[in-house]
């Protein structure tokens, strides 16, 4: 099956490339897996990541090197609105787990899972998201939420399309 | 005491829309760079009074920053670059992200400047890829202000200066923040950090000379060419130009990024700018500078003045200014198993030593919680950690190993009382006794 990317994500991807020398097209493969996630609400897939390398004339294996190297692409089908609390020190100091606890039993997934219903994807986050000052903290589709008590995150999370 | 704050990179703090250029302007924004235009400061001029401010790097390591730029090649007639790194991800570090988000414009002239002084007509900021909502916009929104009012490109406005600054987002890896592997993510592959020699001022991005600083290195640079480098220097003690921004978490009852002076004592910033320890509670231990820091025993850093020297002569390390709390109530243990496994999931697995190395760290501090621990795993835990340390490419296995070290070193007790107590730790039992 082949997956063309589509004229809005190429724009952008031509635009992206501006930034770098004419011979280095590889250093737009990071945004480019971002904007193709993006458009597939949250996961890659092989299709796509050919896609990729056929546009920015990389072999392969290279745009798959990248994707499973860093912790925002996910590779493996999740559900479309990520959530990741963050546990690392400062917020762990301030209640993170017992937030992850909160979660996991409002949701009845582990981290690292999604709901049946494909709405959220529990992200297992292992680094400090730098909102330390604001702990406990949370991103949710890559904004910030801060100073979370278990009241405000069952709204926020009740507030997923 | 009072204790101005938000003199440097903070300044336009506080304004209608701080992070716009109207208000930058209105706080002598980009009149440095201006005057650099106008033909009347020289690169070496630039790197000479940058030396004299005392700035050192605020990414961690706190190598001096004019001094780092005057290695770049003088003579040197290729493409050279400037990177910034707004990887910001050293756990307990957020203030990248305030200067992404509310005073941006300190950055692109910083960095403008920055890469005029060595030369280089390119420059990139690196920002993680969590950074993209908010702060990657506002970033990117602060360039084209500069473009649009003439301040970057070719030949700006007649001057014969060169200079295009681009924003790249990352995807998430701790390990980026981390130089050498910071330009291989740029590169657009693994971030994982090269052996050096060479360096990057010879080999860095696309093998061009290359220089890496943080965020808040060159956002303080406008402020120190506007207002001058004695002035910067004489903020701070001996040793420890300017002002630093703190980012203050854990148990405290003001949290918060707070600019302030260097040296400032750790008592003043804890129970003047940060309400104290929280609930009224006892200070037990501080980490003074990100994660990677050994960590200090409250009566300790009570002593301490907040900078390089006084940091380091009491055992521990600036940082990054990431300061994190923690009280009486805090389990030690805990606390060390977290870090452990931060390192362990971000180490990128290219040296036998850190690959190895922290995963046993963490699967022996688990084992100790799960009550399954012996008084041997205690030493077994620091004769690992010494084995990580000085052994790797990067400073990771390092920062890997200090926190261990360290917590094991002021708190041998907590770990002692739980392999005797099958994992019970000694808070609880103390709140136990208490109750
Ligand atoms: C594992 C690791 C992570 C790092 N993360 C960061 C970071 O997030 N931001 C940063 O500025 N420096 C980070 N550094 C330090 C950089 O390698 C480099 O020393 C710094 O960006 C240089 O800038 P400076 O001289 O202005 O401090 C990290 C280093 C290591 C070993
Ligand atoms: S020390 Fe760890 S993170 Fe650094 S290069 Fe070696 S394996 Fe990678
Ligand atoms: S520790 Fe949670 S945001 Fe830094």
């Amino acid at each position: 099956m082949s997956y063309e990317l589509s004229s809005h994500v190429r724009d952008k991807i031509d635009d992206w490339k501006t930034r770098f020398p004419a011979d280095q097209q590889r250093s737009a493969v990071i945004r480019a897996l971002h904007l193709v996630q993006h458009e597939n609400k949250g996961f890659v897939t092989a299709e796509q990541m050919n896609a990729v390398a056929d546009y920015l004339s990389l072999p392969t294996i290279q745009v798959y090197e990248v994707a499973t190297f860093y912790s925002m692409f996910q590779t493996q089908p999740v559900g479309r609105n990520e959530v990741s609390i963050c546990t690392n020190v400062a917020c762990m100091l301030r209640g993170a787990d017992d937030l992850v606890d909160h979660v996991e039993q409002k949701l009845g997934i582990k981290l690292g899972e999604s709901t049946d219903d494909g709405r959220i994807f529990l992200k297992r986050e292992e680094e400090c998201i730098a909102a330390c000052c604001g702990a406990p903290a949370m991103q949710v589709n890559h904004k910030y939420f801060e100073n979370l008590s278990s009241e405000m995150v069952d709204d926020i999370l009740d507030g997923l399309d | 005491m009072a204790i101005e704050q938000n003199l440097v990179c903070f300044n336009t703090f506080g304004s209608p829309e701080s992070w716009t250029m109207a208000t930058y302007e209105q706080h002598d924004g980009y009149k440095a760079w201006r005057r650099i235009l106008a033909g009347e400061l020289s690169p070496g001029e630039v790197i000479e009074e940058v030396k004299a401010s005392g700035l050192r790097g605020r990414g961690g390591a706190g190598f001096p920053t004019g001094l780092k730029w005057s290695f770049m090649p003088k003579n040197y007639d290729g493409q050279k670059y400037l990177v910034v790194n707004s990887d910001e991800s050293e756990p307990g570090t957020c203030h990248d992200r305030e200067i992404l988000r509310y005073n941006p414009h300190s950055l692109v002239e910083g960095m403008a400047i920055a890469a005029y002084a060595m030369g280089a007509t390119v420059a990139y900021n690196y920002m993680r890829g969590e950074f993209m909502d908010e702060p990657f916009p506002r970033f990117e929104a602060a360039v084209k202000e500069a473009y649009d009012a003439g301040l970057l490109g070719k030949n700006v406005q007649g001057s014969g200066i060169d200079i295009d600054i681009h924003g790249f987002i990352g995807a998430g890896a701790y390990i980026c923040g981390e130089e050498t592997a910071l330009i291989e993510s740029l590169e657009g592959k693994q971030g994982r950090p090269r052996f050096k020699p060479p360096f990057p001022a010879n080999f860095g991005l696309y093998g061009k000379p290359t220089t890496i600083n943080n965020t808040q290195s060159i956002a303080s640079v406008p402020s120190i060419m506007h207002k001058g480098a004695a002035w910067f220097a004489a903020l701070g003690p001996e040793g420890s130009g300017g002002t630093a921004q703190f980012s203050v978490s854990g148990h405290v009852e003001k949290p918060g990024n707070y600019e302030l002076p260097m040296g400032i004592p750790f008592k003043t910033l804890l129970e003047d700018i940060c309400g104290g320890v929280w609930k009224g509670r006892r200070l037990k231990a501080v980490i003074p500078g990100g994660s990677s820091c050994k960590v200090m025993p409250a009566e300790v850093i009570m002593e301490c003045t907040m900078d390089y020297n006084s940091l380091q002569q009491a055992g521990s390390s600036f940082g990054t200014g990431a300061v994190m709390v923690m009280d009486e109530t805090t389990c030690m243990v805990s606390v060390l198993r977290r870090i452990s496994r931060f390192y362990m999931a971000e180490s990128c697995g290219q040296c036998t030593p850190c690959r190895e190395g922290t995963g046993w760290l963490y699967r022996m501090l688990t084992r100790i919680i799960e009550g399954k621990g012996e008084e041997a795993d205690l030493e077994k835990l620091v004769d690992v950690a010494n084995k990580i340390e000085g052994h790797t490419i990067c400073a990771l296995g390092d920062a890997a190993a200090w926190p261990v070290q360290s917590f094991l070193k002021h708190f041998y007790d907590e770990f002692e009382y739980m392999v005797r107590n099958n994992g019970r730790s000694i808070v609880e039992a103390a709140s136990d006794a208490a109750a």
